[in-house]
């Protein structure tokens, strides 16, 4: 057996371990197997391709590969667990880079002449180009919305769609003004045109919907990926590529469903840029009931049950440990607590889980929405902690909302409603929740942490 | 179409085939953990950054490859590293558990 063909096994074997750790990664037991399954076939993969005829450049390889490695390593190790979606794209956007990069430098410096490429070979080089950059600024975009060194809400201009379109139309006038007549010329210009399209696509795009975007991006990289496996000749940057943009499109999907909205809803509508103002004058009527911690916690202590329904703003305020606490010293006086939780809560679906998880809730007290639902009626008491969209009965009422159709937690289901909030504000979406100023609900204003620990004490004394 | 052309096509379509069929099973908790593995599984360019550098010539050609392998990387070790830690917290902890358990009354 020629050295060429074991590499060809050993990729093969590479990409097996790909589609394995897929496959457990959609388990929780066998998660992290798979995980460390797909890592072992990378470097599997890694090792093999040194042995390839004619690499040179030793030195520069390793440098980069240590390089990379000593920057990814602490970054990924010591980033919190709140910050995760933006390092997912940051991460997301690297690989999108460097896809474009290879495709880049595959077409600049190739010794074959480019009139001699075959279309489908300038094919295979644009695409990887293009969709690269896209996803290269535009997660750049994605982070900067997440880390708040952009604002959050959408950014928008007049004409902006217009103005994308033609964007996105010089993109395919160059694309096959480069198949007709590959010029480097008009490769930079379709390179410039795709990196102003990633950031002018994204822009719209609010903070909320970000790990939407960012799972459509992660799907791009992988798709820029193949493209370079195409280039390459190489079988297993094919199918890791694919593997990634197919089921990125299926999570993009899974994903905005869970928010009731559809792919273009979230790309083009600028969702969350403007607060509705037809609730704002009615709103000004109305009062809103607000409870002492002691007098919560007294309701708390005294009840059967109780749901605990978490959102971003019990992550942003660190409180999971503290909420970890309160529930124990529930379930201490026999109450029985479970959490509910939504599909988007956080910022990315699941987040929430890996956020409780970190502050040792066990997994059997999670409760998914429709489980958390169908129980709802038999819970005295329903806590919510930083959360407003998710439990905005308007995705269920009111047919003009722009949330109209998310599924919600049905907290109003429960016999008494617990809001502690920083404010009145509304949540990212920008709309009013009457929730609030419903007669069961009453609010407990300040930062979710602290609120959360007066309430311990609160039941531990009642 | 050479017929080289047409097998990377079908390795295409089947792999997007095998993509979208593994994970539609997928429980809402674990679409963090799956979005950033796929992140990682996408860190393969390292391949294509070390073919690209190890067939570079001149300084601007070298120095463009050392980029391209730290930038994929950067994919490959925050990719894997992230997930790891996202699914350590869904690893059984025989401790919490049974504070919680023994938290509740008895039966």
């Amino acid at each position: 057996m020629s050295l060429g063909t074991g590499r060809d096994i050993v990729y093969l074997v590479a990409a097996v371990c790909f589609i394995l750790a897929m496959k457990g990664l959609s388990s929780p037991k066998r998660a992290r197997a798979g995980n460390l399954l797909g890592a072992a076939g990378m470097i599997v993969a890694i090792a093999i391709t040194f042995t390839t005829p004619g690499i040179h450049n030793l030195w520069a390889i390793g440098l980069g590969i240590v390089v990379g490695i000593a920057i990814g390593a602490p970054v990924a190790r010591r980033v919190k667990m709140t910050a995760m979606p933006q390092l997912v794209a940051a991460f997301n956007g690297v690989g999108g880079a460097a896809a474009a990069l290879v495709s880049i430098m595959h077409f600049s410096f190739s010794p074959v002449s480019l009139s001699t490429l075959a279309t489908y070979q300038v094919f295979e080089v644009i695409f990887g180009v293009v969709v690269g950059s896209i996803s290269f600024t535009g997660s750049i975009i994605a982070f900067s919305k997440l880390q708040e060194i952009m604002p959050g809400r959408p950014i928008t201009y007049p004409a902006q769609q217009p103005v994308n379109a033609v964007v996105a139309l010089g993109i395919v006038g160059c694309i096959v003004a480069v198949l007709v007549d590959p010029t480097k010329v008009v490769m930079l210009v379709v390179l410039l045109l795709a990196l102003l399209f990633g950031v002018a696509f994204t822009l719209p795009v609010g903070g909320a919907d970000a790990p939407v975007l960012i799972a459509l991006l992660n799907s791009f990289t992988g798709l820029a990926v193949a493209a370079t496996g195409f280039t390459l000749h190489s079988n297993v940057l094919i199918v890791a590529g694919t593997l990634v943009g197919a089921s990125g499109m299926l999570l993009t999907r899974l994903m905005s469903q869970a928010m009731g909205r559809s792919i273009p809803n979230i790309l083009f509508s600028a969702f969350g840029s403007v607060v509705t103002s037809s609730g704002a004058t009615e709103k000004e009527g109305r009062s809103v009931k607000s409870g002492t911690p002691e007098d919560i916690g007294v309701l708390l202590a005294y009840s059967n049950r109780v749901a605990i329904v978490p959102g971003y703003g019990l992550a942003v305020a660190q409180a999971q440990h503290v909420a970890r606490e309160l529930a124990e010293t529930l379930q201490k006086r026999g109450v029985d607590v479970f959490y509910a939780i939504h599909p988007v809560a956080g910022r990315m679906p699941g987040h929430m889980n890996v956020l409780l998880a970190e502050a040792n809730v066990p997994y059997e007290e999670l409760k998914e929405m429709d489980h958390a639902n169908s129980e709802m009626s038999t819970v005295d008491v329903a806590l919510v902690v930083g959360a407003n969209d998710v439990v905005n009965p308007a995705a269920k009422n009111s047919p003009g909302s722009p949330i109209y159709g998310m599924p919600i937690i049905e907290v109003s289901l429960a016999k008494a409603v617990i809001f502690l909030k920083r404010s009145m504000r509304p949540g990212f979406a920008g709309i009013d929740n009457d929730l609030l100023y419903d007669d069961k609900t009453t609010m407990l204003f300040g930062d979710a942490k602290d609120s959360l620990a007066k309430l311990v004490s609160a039941v531990a004394s009642a | 179409m050479s017929s080289g052309i047409l097998q990377f096509v079908t390795v295409f379509v089947l792999a997007a085939f095998v993509g979208y069929e593994v994970i539609s099973k997928v429980p809402s908790i674990l679409h963090t953990p799956l979005m950033s593995g796929t992140n990682a599984i996408h860190g393969i360019i390292l391949l294509g950054a070390i073919l690209t550098c190890g067939a570079s010539h001149g300084p601007l050609q070298i120095t463009l490859g050392i980029i391209v392998v730290i930038l994929a990387t950067l994919n490959v070790v925050g990719g894997f590293v992230v997930t790891d830690r996202m699914l350590e917290m869904f690893k059984t902890k025989p401790a919490a558990r049974d504070a919680g358990k023994s938290g509740r009354p008895a039966q």
